[in-house]
């Protein structure tokens, strides 16, 4: 991954810099366009211009995963569309984070069924789950701001080793 | 077609762009600034106590039968005049909701006989884990009202005999 394995490792420059990239990171963190179900439309409500995800750096939605850095899982994930969830995962370059938005995308939700992957975190490693049917809006937000804590809390060192 | 007519409509169109320089913000600030909640927005559950300080739940598990997620487990355990939790004879000595599962749909809400179960109005729920997203009994609880009313507590005998609170108009 580039810089961190080289910088892993040299003091109060590691740290600065850490403090940085990290800064860097979750000031323009794009999402990828998720939306599966329900939960896009909250999704959508937390882009536009009530609550306005812009401000923390998600300027807009990518529909590429080359160009997105978080990928907010918004709905069920049908055990079809499972292996594009995982392809699309596999296309974003590192460092990239997923939000499991939603009962459904964390869990199963209210589907506990076979069509249906109970959690995302069967197909992708995740780092923050949000609960809600949808999730309000503010709980989307709420969700980002605990992925910001994540990222700021990373070590180069950490990430080095993989 | 005139040749200025292209100017007009562009300094027509990028004067409505300026007009809105001047409005209002409409942008909720949202960390800081919280939105007010519908009076009936259902969010996080709380388990709520009488006022004198007993667990209105008697864990009868009808939420549990109730959830069309199946997000919630409870466990009953026997209550006693010397360790009394609630009125009655039972108690929840394991009450569990998984968070990530629960719709919040309110059926707990209506199926419970004492109104025990309610649905707050905290939306933040993010959890790094899933396994933190189960809330069990002491999370959920709500504080005692004044300190000497923790639970379990000793009772005088024979007070505490129904479950439910007698109905003091049943047509309502």
């Amino acid at each position: 991954m580039g810089v961190e394995q080289k910088l892993g490792n040299m003091g109060v420059v590691t740290t600065s810099l850490e403090t940085a990239v990290n800064w860097a990171r979750t000031n323009a963190m794009w999402p990828m366009l998720f939306g599966l179900a329900c939960c896009a439309i909250e999704m959508m409500a937390a882009q536009a211009s009530d609550y306005d995800m812009s401000r923390f750096g998600m300027e807009l939605m990518r529909a590429s995963p080359r160009q997105s850095d978080l990928m907010i899982v918004a709905g069920r994930v049908s055990k079809k569309m499972g292996p594009v969830l995982r392809r699309l995962y596999d296309q974003m370059p590192e460092p990239k984070w997923v939000i499991a938005m939603g009962d459904c995308a964390s869990c199963g939700g209210v589907f506990n069924n076979y069509a249906i992957y109970q959690g995302v975190d069967e197909l992708v490693p995740v780092d923050v789950y949000v609960a809600g049917c949808p999730p309000r809006p503010e709980a989307l937000i709420h969700g980002v701001l605990t992925v910001y804590e994540k990222v700021k809390a990373e070590k180069f060192k950490d990430l080095a080793k993989g | 077609m005139s040749v200025l007519e292209p100017v007009v409509e562009l300094v027509r169109g990028l004067g409505q762009t300026f007009r809105y320089l001047f409005d209002r913000p409409v942008t909720y600030q949202y960390p800081e600034q919280k939105r007010e909640v519908r009076p009936r927005f259902r969010g996080r559950h709380v388990l709520k106590r009488y006022d004198n300080g007993l667990e209105k739940c008697i864990g009868c598990s009808l939420c549990a039968a109730a959830c069309p997620a199946d997000a919630i487990f409870v466990e009953a355990s026997e209550n006693t005049d010397e360790k009394r939790f609630s009125p009655g004879e039972r108690y929840a000595s394991t009450y569990e909701i998984n968070m990530l599962r629960c719709i919040y749909c309110g059926f707990c809400e209506d199926a419970c006989p004492t109104e025990a179960i309610v649905l707050g109005d905290n939306y933040e729920l993010s959890f790094t884990d899933r396994r933190s997203a189960i809330y069990p009994k002491e999370m959920l609880l709500e504080p005692v009202p004044t300190v000497d009313m923790t639970t379990p507590r000793k009772v005088e005998t024979g007070v505490y005999k129904r479950s439910v609170p007698e109905m003091k108009d049943p047509t309502d």
